[in-house]
């Protein structure tokens, strides 16, 4: 007998098992076989009784529970220095491979964060994303946290690798944008303590030298909500 | 193998038996704990060892519990754990690791914790993170806590020590391994340990312990609180052992992570050496290389320039589709096909093949491949040029060049197979060295001869000792450019390197630049046959070796077959399946300019051959020829002349093999998969177009021809060449004679968009004796050098022991290039004026 001979007999064997067997369930009593067919029935009646739960999504959004895994954000410490400092740990923890970063040198004339480094490159895939959060737990600088933004579907799969401006925080009212020097007399573990509170004077004025059209100087904010401004 | 090394392997070996970690292990004598336990596969955690580093003890992560038999063999432990890095294995001894010995894993533990107190702990900034020891053995043999609650010492960080070597001090270990590295290796001893207790710090040696002997770097090097820069051909190294993120380069800093990257081994394209490297890649990028371990040619070391230099190929005028000049004028991205079409239609005519009577006028073409292809490029373009295109014209060497040279290259190093070997260069009690300067030209040629410093003696034929020389504690024999056949003639009877030299197993080296001087490579046989030394060619880029075995001379047919021998001829010829080769001599790379530029050559196929690095006016050669086919990388001024510009692979893209100077075979494979194809293949395609099959389409191919094909018989053979010494120009008035080589990091091609390398090459000086710069009257300590070329060239003056009436500049340095803008070579005569 030839190999699938053999595993259609066995097969064929457990069938015949298969119909020997029996239930545990108690056998139904005359009225209940006769209500077989349409007992089913029961289960849509005794809901018609109890309230909805159905969500209205998307005329009305429920906001998600306040520690649900949404979209990621890059956040920035006070006076709008970003807070990622391009360690690709976040990418290196991400079990999807989801996260692709790549690194550079600060420099005087274009500060991007406290310190040496910064991330220039910033990508995460939610094609790949599975939301599981270990990349927030790897960043050390907790640069980067999730948000509770699930919005995450489009049409393209380019558009859906967010780039590092996709991902970026809002500017805060009082933040400045960056690229800009540190606060003066500070060094990088003053910003990881959490000692640098506020923009200063003399960051505003460096900004100002340079781009005196920057939104987020003082003279150019508009009295709309930061939100709005985004983007 | 010589008589003498099989004896000494016969000799049985003094061994030493003892336990480590409860397992017993026989070791042959004088190998160290730390040695012993690897062999048995146990892990002892370490950062200041290093294989090919004398021992220190400097970190004291390896301590182990030791205990040994004292003198009336009874077995007595040490008081304390000891370092295993720096004792010698003893009969009978016990050592019990961290594994087995919790005195040891505590011990071990304490250094840990102790290293870690001024660690500033930023792996997420750092370079090394991800492949550091200190972040391995710190979790793997290190507290999970740690007790340290007080403030951390800080260093300004990072601190250059030159353009392209950072230094972190928070970060370092003190382990040493980069100032063993400096000292012992490469023999620049720009580092050392500075200060005391916590304070205690890697920085520069003080400025007036070492002068810099004229031999600044050009980039911006920080000084430390001694005031010294880092200058030294082979810094990168010291980043690549350096155990912790303490060192890293400019180039690499914070670009990746090695969970980034793809790692491809291959061979360095920068010199004859064949250095193993690793190609690091993310996304078809190169981000580093770093040195592969390859014990019998470079070890575990290489160049900067081997390390750093890779970006030349991705700058913006990389091609990357051929292009053809249209009616126009211009050049036009066409397709393969069509741009193969045009090339051969063009090279058919220029050849005469075209059967037309038009091909009555056709004056022939010359074939220029450069000397920086692979074996297989090679031989398919000399293939290309005798079977396809019916000529000899085809010459790798578009540097100085003779036929004494060619003959030499046809009698003594094509078809010899391996030769003298890095290890031969090692045992060597004298080396010889002519017309080459191993730390310039030779890569980590220099670091042999470097290892076996004090045991070897190196004699130099040159106008001055040059820094590597004087590193090498070399003996000048004193010769003017032109004059070194005099020099090695000169060495004879009782002279006293004449009796050096005779001692077993030493090896004269002639350089490249030794075939400028007439007769020279002659002296060079003749003296190896009087004194019994060896002899070894050192060409300085990557492809000669690998092109005079593939036949890529006017003169040589593949295996060092003389191509004016018939016997040879026919034999080539039967084995390639055709009638006959070209029976006319050809004409080298010099000849076959000269002929371009007058109008007596009607085409020309030109590999990668930069314009710069010709003394003759290559741009009006490439004017005058009617029809120009382009083998190149990148866009270079050969495609603004050119009629079919081919792009073709850079080294990493491609398979092949480049033969080092020893002759061996350094294979490699694609590091990197791209649509760029090899010279060979693209010109398989052509030679098909032209109705000739060559069979160069792959490396499998070229490998299977040159396989059969073997070495030239004795019949077969050019003669060795036999040319009278000729005598150095004289200098007279304020005309001195030139002296010049190529430093390693200059502005060679293949250094292109490399920023931070080039500002670790030397700055350019021009070198004078006292007398001479007396005699020509240096003003404002610069001088003025002219001669027929297309410029000039001005340079600040380093008054140099050296001798009288030559000037010796840097021959592609910044501000000095020399064959362009003097179009001479090295032992002509050029008019230096004092001042500008
Ligand atoms: S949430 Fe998980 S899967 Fe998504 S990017 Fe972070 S680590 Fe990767
Ligand atoms: S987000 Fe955090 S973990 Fe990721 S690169 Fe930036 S700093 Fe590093
Ligand atoms: S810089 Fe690196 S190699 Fe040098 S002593 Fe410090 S840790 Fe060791
Ligand atoms: S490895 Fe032994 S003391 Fe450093």
């Amino acid at each position: 007998m030839s190999e699938p001979d053999d595993v259609w007999k066995v097969n064929r064997e457990r069938d015949g098992e298969a119909q020997r067997f029996e239930s545990n369930f108690p056998e139904n009593g005359a009225v209940g076989r006769a209500f077989a067919p349409v007992a089913g029935f029961g289960v849509t009646l005794r809901n018609f009784f109890r309230p909805t739960v159905t969500e209205q999504y998307p005329d009305k959004k429920t906001p998600a529970m306040p520690r649900y895994h949404g979209r990621h954000q890059l956040n920035r410490y006070a006076d709008g220095l970003e807070k990622c400092i391009g360690c690709e740990l976040c990418a290196w923890a991400c079990p999807a491979d989801a996260i692709y970063v790549e690194g550079d040198s600060n420099t005087e004339d274009a500060q991007y964060s406290p310190g040496e480094r910064y991330g220039r490159v910033y990508q995460i895939n939610y094609l790949r994303c599975i939301f599981c959060g270990l990349c927030i737990e790897a960043c050390p600088t907790r640069a980067l946290t999730m948000t509770n933004e699930y919005e995450l579907a489009g049409p393209t799969r380019e558009g859906l690798i967010y780039e590092k401006q996709d991902l970026l925080a809002p500017m805060q009212d009082a933040m400045l944008a960056a690229p800009h020097p540190m606060v003066p007399d500070t060094v990088d573990d003053d910003y990881y303590r959490g000692d640098v509170t506020a923009v200063v004077d003399s960051q505003i004025e460096w900004v100002r030298e340079r781009r005196p059209d920057d939104p987020t100087l003082p003279e150019n904010r508009s009295t709309e909500p930061a939100e709005a401004r985004r983007g | 193998m010589t008589s003498t090394a099989d004896k000494a392997t016969a000799e049985t070996v003094d061994t030493v038996t003892l336990t480590i970690d409860g397992k017993e292990t026989t070791v042959p004598k004088g190998t160290l704990i730390i040695r012993a336990a690897e062999q048995v596969g146990i892990d002892i955690p370490r950062f200041c060892d290093h294989p090919l580093l004398a021992p220190a003890g400097a970190c004291r992560q390896c301590l182990v519990d030791v205990a040994a038999p004292d003198r009336e063999g009874n077995v007595r432990a040490f008081p304390k754990p000891q370092a295993s890095c720096t004792m010698q294995a003893m009969d009978g001894m016990i050592v019990n690791t961290q594994h087995t010995s919790d005195e040891a894993k505590n011990a071990q533990e304490g250094v840990m914790e102790l290293l870690l107190i001024n660690h500033p702990l930023d792996c997420p900034v750092c370079d090394k993170g991800g492949e550091c020891p200190l972040q391995n053995q710190a979790l793997s043999h290190g507290r999970s806590e740690s007790r340290f609650i007080d403030v951390k010492r800080v260093f300004e960080k990072p601190l250059p020590l030159s353009s392209e070597i950072l230094l972190d001090r928070e970060r370092c270990v003190l382990c040493q391994r980069c100032t063993r590295f400096s000292k012992e290796i490469a023999g620049d001893a720009f580092i050392d340990l500075q200060n005391r207790g916590a304070m205690q710090q890697i920085g520069t040696f003080d400025e007036d312990v070492l002068g810099f002997d004229g031999y600044e770097p050009i980039g911006v090097a920080a000084e430390d609180e001694s005031g010294r820069a880092f200058s030294s051909y082979y810094s990168g190294n010291t980043v690549q052992i350096c155990p912790v993120g303490a060192l890293t380069s400019a180039a690499y800093r914070f670009r990746s992570r090695p969970f980034d990257l793809v790692s491809s081994p291959g061979i360095s394209e920068h010199d004859s050496s064949g250095a193993a490297i690793r190609t690091d890649h993310r996304r078809g990028t190169i981000l580093r290389r770093l040195s592969d371990n390859d014990p019998v040619v470079n070890e575990e070391w290489i160049t900067d320039k081997d390390r750093f230099a890779f970006s030349w190929q991705n700058l913006s005028d990389r091609l990357e589709r051929p292009l053809v000049r249209g009616d126009d004028g211009e050049l036009h991205e066409a397709s393969w096909p069509d741009a193969i079409a045009r090339a051969a239609e063009g090279l058919k005519a220029a050849a005469g093949l075209t059967g037309t009577p038009a091909d009555k006028k056709a004056k022939g073409v010359g074939v220029l491949p450069g000397g920086r292809i692979t074996m297989e490029d090679a031989y398919a373009y000399q293939k290309f040029a005798r079977v396809a295109l019916g000529t000899n014209d085809v010459d790798v060497r578009t540097r100085t060049a003779s036929d004494e040279e060619q003959e030499f290259l046809g009698s003594t190093v094509a078809g010899s197979g391996m030769g003298v070997t890095f290890a031969d260069l090692e045992k060597a009690p004298t080396v010889l060295l002519a017309g080459f300067e191993p730390e310039d030209e030779g890569g980590v040629v220099f670091l042999r001869l470097r290892k076996a410093y004090g045991t070897q003696r190196v004699l130099t034929v040159a106008p001055f000792l040059s820094r590597g020389a004087e590193k090498l504690d070399a003996t000048l024999i004193q010769a003017v450019p032109g004059g070194e056949a005099a020099a090695l003639a000169s060495i004879k009877g009782a002279a006293d390197a004449a009796e050096s030299l005779q001692a077993e197993g030493s090896v004269i080296i002639v350089g490249e630049r030794l075939a400028g001087s007439p007769g020279a490579l002659s002296e060079a046989l003749r003296l190896a046959k009087r004194t019994g030394a060896r002899l070894a060619w050192i060409p300085r880029r990557a492809g000669e070796r690998g092109a005079v075995e593939a036949g890529a001379l006017p003169g040589l047919l593949p295996g060092g077959r003389d191509a004016t021998a018939a016997s040879a001829r026919d034999a080539i010829a039967k084995a390639w399946g055709v009638d006959s080769l070209p029976e006319s001599p050809g004409r080298n790379a010099a000849e076959i300019i000269a002929a371009a530029a007058s109008g007596t050559l009607s085409g020309l196929v030109i590999g990668g051959v930069t314009p710069s690095d010709l003394t003759d006016d290559l741009a009006a050669a490439l004017a005058r020829t009617d029809f120009v086919v382009s083998l190149e990388v990148r866009r270079t001024d050969v495609a603004r002349y050119a009629d079919v510009v081919l792009p073709v692979a850079p080294p990493s893209e491609k398979p092949g093999t480049f033969v080092n100077w020893e002759g061996r075979l350094r294979g490699f494979a694609t590091a990197i998969r791209t649509d760029a194809i090899s010279d060979h293949r693209a010109l398989d395609f052509l030679g098909r177009e032209l109705g000739a099959d060559l069979k160069v389409g792959t490396v499998a191919d070229v490998n299977e021809q040159l396989a059969l094909l073997g070495a030239a018989g004795k019949s077969e053979r050019v003669k060795a060449p036999s040319v009278k010494a000729g005598k150095a120009r004289k200098a007279a008035g304020d005309e001195l004679v030139l002296a010049s080589w190529h430093l390693l990091v200059d502005e060679g091609a293949l250094q292109d968009g490399e920023p931070y390398l080039a500002g670790t090459g030397r700055t350019a000086v021009a070198r004078l004796s006292p007398a001479t710069a007396e005699r020509i009257g240096v003003k404002d300590g610069v001088v003025t050098l002219t001669a027929g070329g297309r410029g000039t060239i001005e340079l600040p003056v380093a008054l140099t022991d050296m001798a009288d009436g030559v000037v010796w500049v840097p021959a592609k340095s910044p501000g000095s290039w020399v064959a362009q803008e003097l179009g001479v070579h090295p032992g002509a005569l050029v008019r230096v004026k004092g001042g500008i």
